[in-house]
């Protein structure tokens, strides 16, 4: 079962980490089995749900099809790095009040999402919310409280009409 | 005078108690944990459909180094789990379906029990196999199991009535046949399990998805040949449940094979692959149905014969039946029923539960044939249900007694929020044109609100404690499984102890601590263990009170609880904090904390023999109206909005009980424009998200919900059940909406583009 480690160096969730890997490791196996970080989930493996969904260097990708290797010197943000030192990222805490979660598996994933989403365009409107969580299942909400919460974020942030 | 108000949490938009927790992304799922020194168990499947294992070779498999155990039936005790016990954990002497367990691995990673899994070489001689459940029961047909040589695992017959004389008296007779697909629960967190078995004293821990923990910890000890009492079943937060984890799996079983076998615990975990070859589905059914009518528009007789495909091994799904029942004897006021079902064994994937527990397919059925008899007797669909709906008061031919009844308000409700009436008479108006056309679709259900009465007990139990500084915690048996019910019973709690919802814990995981409940089913969580909770509040509410009596100048009925005091009951005038009294109590010579026991058993009874009796106590009522778009050059049906009006007793949290509606109604469309497990000889063409088509985001309908409060008498607060109420109607009002768009009307499922293309071509798939 031996195969080859790289060392790797990247930062995550504000903080420099440095460990081997195994060329075939995911970056979702590295986060949860290395690293402890178990917030991101495992649904799928085939880049199909978004469970696994992370930001690398201010972009969301599926963690579940990044190779470990590849998080060498980027910058790497997960579920458990939204949180501020003063609580719960708005994104976060929209999700709370606007009952955005059941079972909550599918709930990191969409977090980091909807986050992505409002950085790059803080005030969207629901349709550009709705076509921009097309890659996240969720089997429990029907969605609509998860775009209650992204448009209470949008509308945070000063979007003025209801899109 | 001036005592602050303190408002009422019923009804109230309450956030989830685990929602912080969830969002930080610090939840621990079963996928989460890890025990010290734990293996990793993984099991070979079979890919034949039906053969005899004539060998097993694991030599090779056991040589690897780092494999502590490879397991076949002839290294564990045979004992077969499921309602007909016809599913051995372990495969012996035959495989069944695709699905099926013949040898099972624990080594030190993951990679190593992969690599020991292709190691294993067995032998098989293919039997003929069975793929249409109409071939079963047809003379000479191949036996599946040696006990059951007709291939029949359930049979169900039911009748009130006489229905020759209903025939009789009808003015209009409609028949129809209707087809029924499979789908599965998708439950975004796969299956696992993680057995620690303690060799010394014969412990047994297991973490489990379980929505059923006692009856869980009951079979377990019968299929492991164990003392129950050294079964300790924990529930980690699930991924979502559905009536998915209302059985036992022959995983659950392997894994503490393996555990036992090697000493360590064994954390087995599926694969999305795995999780949809390998659990359950919903039944695909054949649905006969014949109904009558008067001229003015009254229901004469019904006749239902239902073939339901189980698979290859009988879950407690096979029991839809019971369910399926009351939706063709009771949903509307007919005199006449007879029902006859059989769910028999092929080699396909095998069913199990699903929310709405074959009330999907029955729904599908009648409220399609209620539509298309109304055009038979030329009376509006409206009216002809109106006319039929039950109300309040009523005894059904099965003995079900609605004390409350919404259905006739949910009618109404509906169709004048989306003006069904008119809109439909306009649109239907345009049938037959090709292009974009537009349709809407009515249909209701009944479902039982108020728990089942199926086990011997449909109880609950709720241990309650309040701490020196007024801190509640409420250890109930009832299972959160995302739908929020512990946060309901805080909030209900709350309610009775005049607390802050930041004043209690929710225990509600282990039964080592848990009192006894029946399992998360039947829609009965916020109803039987509500009422549960509220009966301990109103103990501990009780003894402080009559101590409060010691030691004011008040009697305990002039008092009450708020704002985390004992108050003036008359004007909430402060007597002195609930803190203060619960340390006066403990620390004094009465030396007495407040902790009190509640079991709530609910005021139903088990059906007779003939399936007659009033088995809830109470039933929740719904009518949905959907406006589709099809476009009848491709077939593309598109949901646009969809109103719905439910029968819930009364709201105790409007965000949470929306929440289930959304996501139910979601549910719904799903099953009835997309979700599809075709299978072709007995294996799933389409075990991925890729090829399992799931609604997202941008396909969402525009909805419109409206809450029918009953006030139900027994209910928590006036509550009913509504965790299975809102997926049910929707295929059946989809179905509605494209015959009105179009004219044309499917009976089978899903409406897929290619489905809905051909039948509009006349060719129907
Ligand atoms: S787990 Fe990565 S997309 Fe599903
Ligand atoms: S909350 Fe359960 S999958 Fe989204």
């Amino acid at each position: 079962m031996m195969s080859v480690e790289t060392e790797i160096n990247f930062k995550l969730n504000g903080r420099e980490v440095s460990l081997r890997v195994p060329a075939t490791m995911k970056a979702l196996a590295m986060l949860r089995d290395r690293l402890g970080l178990t917030g991101t989930k495992y649904a799928c493996g085939e880049g199909e749900c978004g469970a696994c969904t992370i930001n690398v260097d201010g972009k969301t990708v599926n963690s579940c099809l990044m190779y470990a290797v590849d998080c060498d010197g980027r910058e790497v943000v997960t579920v458990e790095g939204l949180r501020t030192p003063e609580g719960l990222h708005p994104v976060q805490q929209a999700f709370v009040d606007h009952g955005a979660i059941q079972c909550g598996f599918c709930t990191p994933g969409m977090i980091m999402q909807a986050q992505h989403l409002l950085e790059n365009n803080p005030t969207l409107t629901r349709e550009e919310a709705k076509r921009g969580l097309e890659g996240n299942i969720c089997r429990c909400t029907g969605y609509t409280k998860v775009l209650d919460a992204v448009e209470a974020v949008a509308d945070k942030n000063g979007r003025c009409s209801h899109g | 005078m001036n005592a602050p108000q303190h408002a009422s949490l019923i009804g109230q938009r309450i956030p989830k108690m685990d929602a912080p927790e969830k969002v930080a992304g610090k939840t621990r799922y079963i996928q989460d944990l890890n025990l010290p020194g734990q293996l990793y168990g993984l099991i070979l499947r079979t890919e034949r459909v039906h053969a005899r294992i004539v060998s097993i070779d694991t030599s090779a498999a056991k040589a690897l180094p780092g494999v502590r155990a490879v397991l076949t039936a002839a290294d564990v005790p045979i004992h077969p789990i499921g309602v007909n016990k016809d599913n051995p954990p372990l495969k012996g002497d035959k495989v069944r379906c695709e699905r099926d367990e013949v040898a099972a691995v624990a080594a030190d990673s993951l990679e190593i029990a992969q690599a020991a899994i292709k190691l294993i070489k067995v032998e098989y001689e293919d039997l003929p196999p069975i793929f249409d459940p109409r071939d079963s029961i047809k003379d000479g047909a191949p036996v599946i199991h040696a006990a059951k040589p007709d291939n029949v695992a359930m049979a169900f017959d039911y009748a009130h009535g006489d229905v020759e004389r209903g025939e009789a008296e009808s003015d209009v007779v409609v028949e129809d046949e209707f087809t029924l697909h499979r789908v599965t629960h998708c439950c975004m967190g796969v299956s696992g399990v993680i057995a620690d078995f303690e060799p010394v004293s014969g412990n047994l821990t297991l973490y489990s998805n379980t929505q059923v923990p006692f009856l869980h910890k009951r079979e377990f000890a019968e299929v492991l040949g164990m003392d129950p009492s050294r079964i300790r079943i924990i529930q980690p937060p699930i991924g979502g449940g559905f009536g998915s984890k209302l059985d036992i799996y022959p995983f659950e079983p392997i894994a503490v094979y393996l555990a036992k076998a090697t000493r360590r615990p064994v954390k087995l975990i599926f694969t999305r692959e795995e999780e949809f070859i390998a659990s359950p589905t919903r039944q695909p059914a054949i649905i006969r149905l014949r109904s009558g009518a008067k001229k003015d528009g009254t229901l004469t007789f019904r006749t239902v014969d239902v073939l339901l495909d189980n698979g290859g091994y009988t879950s407690w799904g096979a029991t839809i039946p019971f369910v399926m029942m009351q939706t063709f004897s009771s949903l509307y006021r007919v005199p006449h029923c007879r029902y006859h079902t059989k769910a028999v064994y092929t080699n396909n994937p095998f069913a199990g539960s699903f929310r709405g527990y074959g009330n999907l397919q029955a729904t599908f059925a009648i409220e399609q044939q209620m539509d298309k008899m109304a055009d038979a007797l030329g009376i509006e669909p409206y009216e002809f249900r109106l006319k039929n709906a039950q109300n309040a008061g009523e005894v059904t031919g099965q003995g079900m007694h609605f004390k409350t009844c919404g259905f006739q308000d949910c009618l109404e409700t509906a169709a004048g929020r989306s003006g069904f009436v008119e809109k439909r008479k306009a649109l239907g108006a345009a049938k037959g044109l090709s292009g974009v056309r537009r349709g809407v679709g009515m249909a209701s259900m009944l479902h039982v609100g108020g728990g089942a009465k199926i086990y011997p007990s449909d109880g609950c139990g709720t241990i309650l404690k309040l701490d020196d500084f007024g801190h509640v915690t409420i250890m109930t048996g009832a299972s959160e499984i995302g739908q929020g019910s512990e946060t309901v019973l805080a909030q209900l709690v709350c309610e009775e102890l005049g607390v802050p919802m930041s004043a209690v814990t929710v225990v509600n995981n282990d039964t080592d601590i848990t009192p006894w409940d029946v399992g998360v089913h039947a829609s009965r969580t916020t109803f039987i263990a509500g009422n549960s909770a509220i009966g301990a509040a109103r103990k501990a509410k009780d003894k402080i009170l009559a101590a409060a009596a010691t030691v004011s100048n008040m009697k305990a009925e002039e008092m009450d609880l708020k704002g985390g005091n004992i108050v003036r009951a008359s004007d909430g005038e402060k007597v002195m904090p609930l803190a203060k009294m619960l340390r006066q109590l403990h620390f004094s010579d009465k030396a007495e904390l407040v902790m009190t026991t509640n079991y709530y058993e609910p005021p139903s009874v088990h059906q007779d023999k003939g399936f007659k009796g009033d088995v809830s106590a109470a039933y929740a009522w719904a009518t949905q109206v959907v406006e589709v778009e099809v476009d009848t050059d491709t077939g593309i049906v598109k949901l646009l909005k969809v109103w719905a009006a439910h029968d819930v007793g009364r709201v105790l949290n409007e965000m949470g009980i929306e929440g289930q509606i959304e996501g139910g109604i979601i549910m719904g469309q799903g099953y009835a424009l997309c979700e599809d497990m075709p299978v072709v000889e007995g294996h799933l063409v389409n075990p991925a998200f890729r090829d399992y088509k799931l609604i997202t985001a941008p396909e969402i309908p525009e909805m419109d919900i409206s809450f029918i409060e009953t006030m139900d008498g027994e209910g928590p607060q006036g509550a009913k059940g509504v965790g299975e109420a809102p997926s049910i109607c929707m295929a059946a009002a989809v179905a509605n909406a494209i015959e009105n768009a179009t004219g044309v009307r499917i009976a089978s499922l899903p409406f897929t583009p290619e489905r809905v293309y051909s039948a509009l071509k006349g060719r129907p798939l």
